[in-house]
């Protein structure tokens, strides 16, 4: 049977850099078997959650478990079994190669053999040395790399930033196939567009915590995402079209759309403490 | 892979999993790509497939063999045609009738029309 008890639980965490407070009180699980979107706008906390759940950042108060073991303990078992691809990172002198090779012997579940094959489907040489690597190609080995090291819990941040356009549907498609039933896989992002009909569930955070985590089912059982010629009173965001609106609207009739993860966000917004309600009773 | 902007995207696979079928690209009786196969080749969230078999399947149109994978079932093409009919009816006839009575065309004149268009497809 598959097991869906949460991986990763946050329980009224707290945390500040200094005067700056960033999470007042977030509390939100996440599932294996699913590719999480983390969304939310600069500045909210999106690389300090992921620097939290990995371990590189301690929470003020409440806590963070990933696996069983609070994230601040750095508990081998735990560690082993996670990774974080960040946004910027240090290509070291060596080659692609001999970098796998001397960093995955802390990850038991490595599988050498299919990050030889991950590179070339990103057309990354594993004997060019890596620091003489374009930005792109450094960016695609280290993914490479982390997917291979197939651990329960892959944190990556802007995954797509810096990928050309072949790429980023490379990207799409190397995910999809390694985001098995026992990981977690959780993506933070401000390209929506470079990762739509990959992220599900969506997290949306804001200055004063968590807005929702909800699955695209979810959210398109409770809006509804619609072009119409008329503006709807009840509309929690619209832009104009060329023939009347693009907009998000309750779902009254139980119809299913397709969930637009931008005017998501921009509802979300604007409808901060609605979207609260509507989601947290789940 | 583009999607349409408003349909769902679970439901916009399971079409093109039907018209697979209704050409006869994946005969009745025969296995189809597996979910992750699927995800894979259209970059989308392997759970999104899974839903688009999961809906297939209650419709009757696929069904799994544990451990083997997903196969088309025996009658599928009905269903689908079926299936299709009701939409055609509640949908495209909809926006057709919309569009006359906007246009100010009768039914008159659609009837000529389709009559036309059946005597020369009948002429082929």
């Amino acid at each position: 049977m598959e097991n869906n008890d949460p991986i990763i639980r946050i329980d009224h965490l707290k945390f500040n850099y200094r005067k700056h407070i960033v999470f007042e009180d977030l509390s939100l699980e996440m599932e294996p078997g699913r590719i999480y979107g983390l969304l939310g706008e600069n500045g909210v906390g999106k690389t300090t959650l992921l620097r939290i759940i990995i371990g590189l950042l301690r929470t003020k108060s409440g806590k963070c478990t990933v696996l069983g073991s609070d994230s601040a303990s750095r508990n081998p078992m735990m560690l082993q079994d996670m990774y974080l691809v960040p946004e910027l990172f240090f290509a070291p002198p060596i080659s692609v190669k001999h970098f796998a090779a001397s960093n995955s012997i802390l990850y038991p579940h490595w599988d050498s053999a299919q990050f030889e094959r991950l590179c070339q489907t990103f057309e990354v040489s594993t004997s060019h040395r890596f620091d003489k690597l374009s930005h792109g190609q450094q960016k695609k080995a280290l993914i490479a790399f982390a997917l291979a090291l197939n651990t329960k819990v892959l944190l990556m941040d802007e995954p797509s930033n810096g990928l050309d356009i072949p790429s980023k549907t490379t990207l799409r498609r190397v995910i999809s196939e390694c985001a098995t039933e026992d990981r977690v896989i959780v993506i933070s992002t401000h390209q929506v567009r470079d990762l739509e009909n990959l992220i599900d569930p969506i997290i949306i955070l804001d200055r004063s915590g968590l807005v929702i985590n909800a699955s695209i089912q979810q959210i398109s059982s409770k809006l509804t995402f619609t072009s119409s010629q008329t503006l709807d009173q009840e509309a929690y965001w619209s832009e104009s079209t060329l023939n009347g609106y693009y907009q998000v609207v309750p779902n009254r009739e139980g119809l299913d759309s397709r969930v637009n993860l931008e005017a998501l966000f921009n509802a979300a917004l604007r409808n901060k403490e609605a979207f609260k309600t509507m989601f947290n009773g789940k | 892979m583009e999607f349409d902007q408003h349909k769902p995207i679970y439901l916009q696979i399971a079409d093109a999993i039907c018209e697979r079928i209704l050409t006869g690209a994946w005969p009745e009786g025969e296995r189809i790509p597996s979910v992750r196969e699927c995800g894979v080749a259209l970059e989308v969230n392997p759970n999104t497939v899974a839903r688009s078999y999961d809906e297939l399947s209650t419709e009757g149109v696929i069904h799994n063999k544990r451990g083997i994978g997903y196969f088309v079932s025996p009658g599928a093409k009905g269903i689908i045609r079926d299936k299709q009919r009701n939409g055609f009816i509640t949908g495209d006839l909809k926006e057709v009738f919309r569009k006359m009575e906007i246009l100010g065309i009768s039914i008159d004149e659609v009837t000529s029309l389709y009559r036309q268009y059946i005597s020369k497809t009948s002429d082929q």
